[in-house]
């Protein structure tokens, strides 16, 4: 094999020293993608190749030779440098299978279900900026018309904030209660949250418990972009501010909950920053902007309005997500 | 995406400037400079934000943990000309609620 390749170059450079065509220049670099791929280093070429030399021009001078045996000398890192790429680029590969598992792992582990209840239509659309989605979206109901939703988002990003947002979903999954109030829920979730993560990480998290029977929904906030209610009536938007410390700094934060009732077509639209915080080359979207989008589709079911509102904010950044997108909402039907 | 971060110390006593964009590129250049310091027992640190043109929550995760590390060693952070941007994410944080936060055009109080 390795004479069958020194024959062979050596056949090309006696090719190439007779005529000096662009052809001969063409087979040489044809070859030496051939060498690259047999994981041929440059030392070797070089040894090929003054034994090719050799073998054509034997009457060449001392110091020609010797020339060549300090090139090789000189080569010889070059090839630990071109060995060394070639086992980053497998690593790399390695990672990115592992990192595609992980996402998947992530993507089944984090599924939720949407609630199912009388008078109430939801939507909900969640897009990651990267593999892993730093925003987490839970549900929880039960027969008796009660519907949570807890929508988080980890500062932070890829996976440290995926793993992160898999303590959320065992905190809510252990506390498992779907009447439970907001000041309960967030107040358990700090306290877990707290606990295990460090300094320069913490979770913003709004929760809302929606009760069919008299059609209440009781909100909270830790830290996180305030909901949106829309009044069908008066074709009006108000925020919902409700105070409270993002989870994960103290274990002494307490939560504020405040409770409205939805009229019919009524929307309450819950959010993360990746939404508000939208940016095109002349500068931040607008709030409004945001508003006339939800407005315009207001008659739709509400999925076709989440919809609507993140295909026209991905078309303003020319398709360039920066931070992971997620928004629901709750319509009064 | 740039951000330029000087700091200044003397006497335990941290005087900061931060301009341009702190955001999950630039967030790690800013925190790299505040670590340096932030061991410091008691240590006073004043940080100047009016020429952050924007902040996201990564940002903000710099400046929880400095804020954390140094109260823990008795000091003290205060950041100071923050524009209303800026204001409103550490109030909608609840932060602002914890940490010693002046907005822009306001004397100190």
């Amino acid at each position: 094999m390795v004479q069958k390749i020194e024959s062979q170059y050596k056949e090309i450079l006696n090719q190439y020293m007779q005529r000096q065509s662009e052809q001969n220049l063409y087979v040489g670099q044809n070859f030496s993608r051939q060498l690259i791929s047999e994981n041929t280093s440059p030392e070797e070429v070089i040894s090929m190749h003054k034994a090719a030399m050799q073998e054509l021009y034997s009457d060449m001078p001392e110091e020609v030779w010797h020339s060549f045996d300090f090139l090789i000398e000189m080569m010889i890192n070059y090839g630990l440098a071109l060995q060394e790429r070639q086992s980053l680029l497998k690593r790399q590969e390695e990672l990115k299978v592992e990192m595609d598992l992980a996402a998947h792992v992530q993507e089944t582990l984090l599924k939720t279900k949407l609630p199912a209840l009388e008078g109430l239509d939801i939507g909900l659309l969640s897009v990651p900026a990267r593999k892993m989605n730093g925003d987490y979206i839970y549900f929880i109901s039960d027969q008796a018309g009660h519907a949570g939703v807890a929508v988080a988002d980890v500062i932070g990003k890829g996976l440290p904030a995926a793993l992160c947002m898999s303590m959320v979903k065992f905190g809510m999954d252990s506390l498992n209660d779907s009447t439970a109030l907001p000041k309960q829920v967030l107040e358990t979730i700090n306290r877990i949250v707290e606990k295990s993560i460090d300094d320069s990480m913490f979770v913003s998290m709004f929760y809302g418990r929606y009760k069919a029977s008299d059609a209440t929904l009781t909100y909270g906030s830790a830290g996180h972009e305030p909901a949106i209610l829309y009044r069908a009536k008066t074709r009006e938007f108000f925020e919902l501010p409700a105070k409270g410390l993002l989870l994960g700094v103290s274990p002494l934060a307490t939560y504020e909950e405040h409770t409205i009732s939805l009229e019919k077509n009524d929307l309450v639209v819950m959010m993360t920053d990746g939404v508000t915080e939208c940016r095109t080359d002349e500068g931040f979207i607008e709030r409004d902007v945001i508003f006339d989008l939800i407005e315009s589709k207001k008659d739709e079911p509400a999925q076709v309005i989440v919809q609507h509102v993140y295909d026209e904010l991905d078309r303003m950044q020319n398709a360039e997500l920066r931070d992971d997108f997620t928004l629901v909402i709750y319509k009064k039907i | 995406m740039n951000i330029q971060v000087d700091l200044e110390e003397a006497n335990n006593v941290l005087t900061g400037f931060i301009r341009g964009e702190i955001d999950a590129f630039t967030a790690p250049v800013l925190r790299d400079k505040l670590e340096n310091y932030q061991h410091h027992e008691g240590l006073n640190a004043e940080l100047d934000l009016s020429d952050v043109n924007y902040m996201d929550s990564t940002g903000l995760g710099v400046f929880v943990a400095f804020y954390k590390t140094v109260n823990a060693k008795g000091g003290h952070v205060k950041l100071k000309g923050l524009s209303a941007r800026l204001k409103r994410l550490f109030d909608i944080t609840g932060l602002g609620d914890i940490m010693d936060i002046e907005a822009a055009g306001k004397g100190g109080n």
